[in-house]
């Protein structure tokens, strides 16, 4: 059977989409969360240098991954809404920006968090963490620029050139531990070399990392159907809802 | 001007200025952001001469030296190659250890010694059990026996 998907490209009804996935997509946030929290607090093993204090990469991996990730598709999204002038992919983009600055914000809270103890220091300038604060500016500047700007049209368009030039600065966060010399230690898991930590450890990880996708799926689908609400409030199908319907 | 010919022009001044941009910023994090410089680059000449800088590598086995006034710690900063001696006054952080990696920032004296104000750890991305690392270890040991012999 064939998915007409381009039907989900209209807002009307990826409003009603969105509503039916959100609930799923909440459970396997919180359950993935509670099962990675397990393995990462009582399964994993300590680690042979840097004891229980590594624990914290159960939540600073995954929430950097996720900060770049959302990042690309952010980007992706606007340039779709750019090149296409469709509204949803747009009203998508500006959906993923508040939860991509949240995972960039605690990827480096976490992230100093580790540092103080392990390295001797809660923020360097290396060129890892340089370039993620640059991230969390991205971010803000997309959000800023687009709350800034009162046509939604408009604000979009602008929105989606930050967002557009912005995605060089991720693969400059990824390789940046590869190009220079940085405090910050070099990739674990990447697609190219088996990892280099336990499996116990490994699976906690991946399995938190699945629970951010979960929790920014659920989240941005919620913010997306407030974005149509708010921008699609003039339609005859918004007043027509029963939860708008007075 | 057509409008598709001026269309294309802010692409191609879009597409030009994101390249500028981004050679740009990538010098920069060149020449600021090299966060230490090696033994080595040092013995090259490579560091700057009369400022603060870093230097990273490994902590010498059986270099730690404490001094009499328990807070003064002399160790050699190697990367195989070369070595500088380093002296810092402080707090230490808990991953420094003989063998493992490091980077201190501070100024280097005419006599070549490296005189540290801030000494940072440098872990690796590796993860295991203490079990694991003690096996690798014993693994190690038997190899290098192996090749004496």
């Amino acid at each position: 059977m064939a998915i007409n998907w381009f039907k989900y490209s209209s807002p009307a009804s990826f409003y009603v989409l969105a509503g039916r996935m959100i609930p799923w997509f909440s459970i396997a946030a919180i359950v993935l969360c509670a099962i990675g929290l397990y393995i990462g607090f009582f399964v994993a093993p300590t680690d042979f240098q840097q004891g229980e204090a590594y624990r914290i990469i159960f939540v600073h991996v995954p929430a950097a991954w996720m900060s770049m990730f959302l990042y690309v598709v952010m980007a992706m999204w606007s340039g779709i809404g750019l090149a296409f002038n469709t509204r949803l992919s747009s009203m998508v983009a500006t959906a993923i920006a508040p939860t991509g600055a949240m995972f960039t914000f605690l990827a480096l809270w976490t992230g100093a968090l580790w540092g103080k103890p392990m390295w001797g220091a809660w923020w360097v300038w290396d060129a890892r963490l340089t370039s993620e604060l640059i991230l969390l500016f991205l971010y803000i500047g997309f959000m800023s620029l687009q709350a800034a700007i009162d046509d939604p049209r408009r604000a979009d368009k602008a929105g989606a050139m930050i967002a557009l030039v912005g995605v060089i600065n991720v693969p400059i966060i990824y390789f940046s531990v590869k190009w220079w010399n940085t405090l910050h230690q070099g990739a674990t898991v990447s697609l190219t070399q088996s990892p280099k930590m336990a499996t116990t450890m490994l699976t906690g990880m991946l399995i938190m990392s699945l629970a951010c996708w979960a929790y920014a799926i659920a989240v941005v689908l919620m913010r997306t159907r407030a974005i149509i609400l708010e921008r699609e409030r003039h339609t005859a199908w918004v007043g027509a809802l029963p939860e708008v319907a007075r | 001007m057509k409008p598709r010919h001026r269309k294309l022009a802010v692409i191609a001044s879009g597409v030009t200025a994101l390249g500028v941009a981004s050679i740009l910023v990538l010098n920069a994090f060149q020449s600021n952001l090299v966060f230490f410089f090696s033994p080595s680059q040092v013995a090259a000449n490579e560091a700057p001469v009369g400022r603060s800088f870093r230097i990273g590598g490994l902590v010498e086995e059986g270099s730690i030296r404490r001094m009499a006034d328990g807070v003064t710690v002399n160790f050699v900063v190697t990367d195989t190659a070369k070595a500088i001696p380093v002296a810092y006054t402080g707090i230490l952080p808990d991953l420094f250890k003989e063998g493992k990696g490091v980077v201190a920032q501070g100024k280097l004296t005419a006599n070549g010694l490296f005189l540290a104000d801030e000494v940072l750890a440098k872990h690796d991305e590796n993860y295991m059990p203490p079990e694991a690392a003690s096996a690798l270890e014993q693994a190690e040991k038997a190899r290098k026996t192996v090749m004496m012999q």
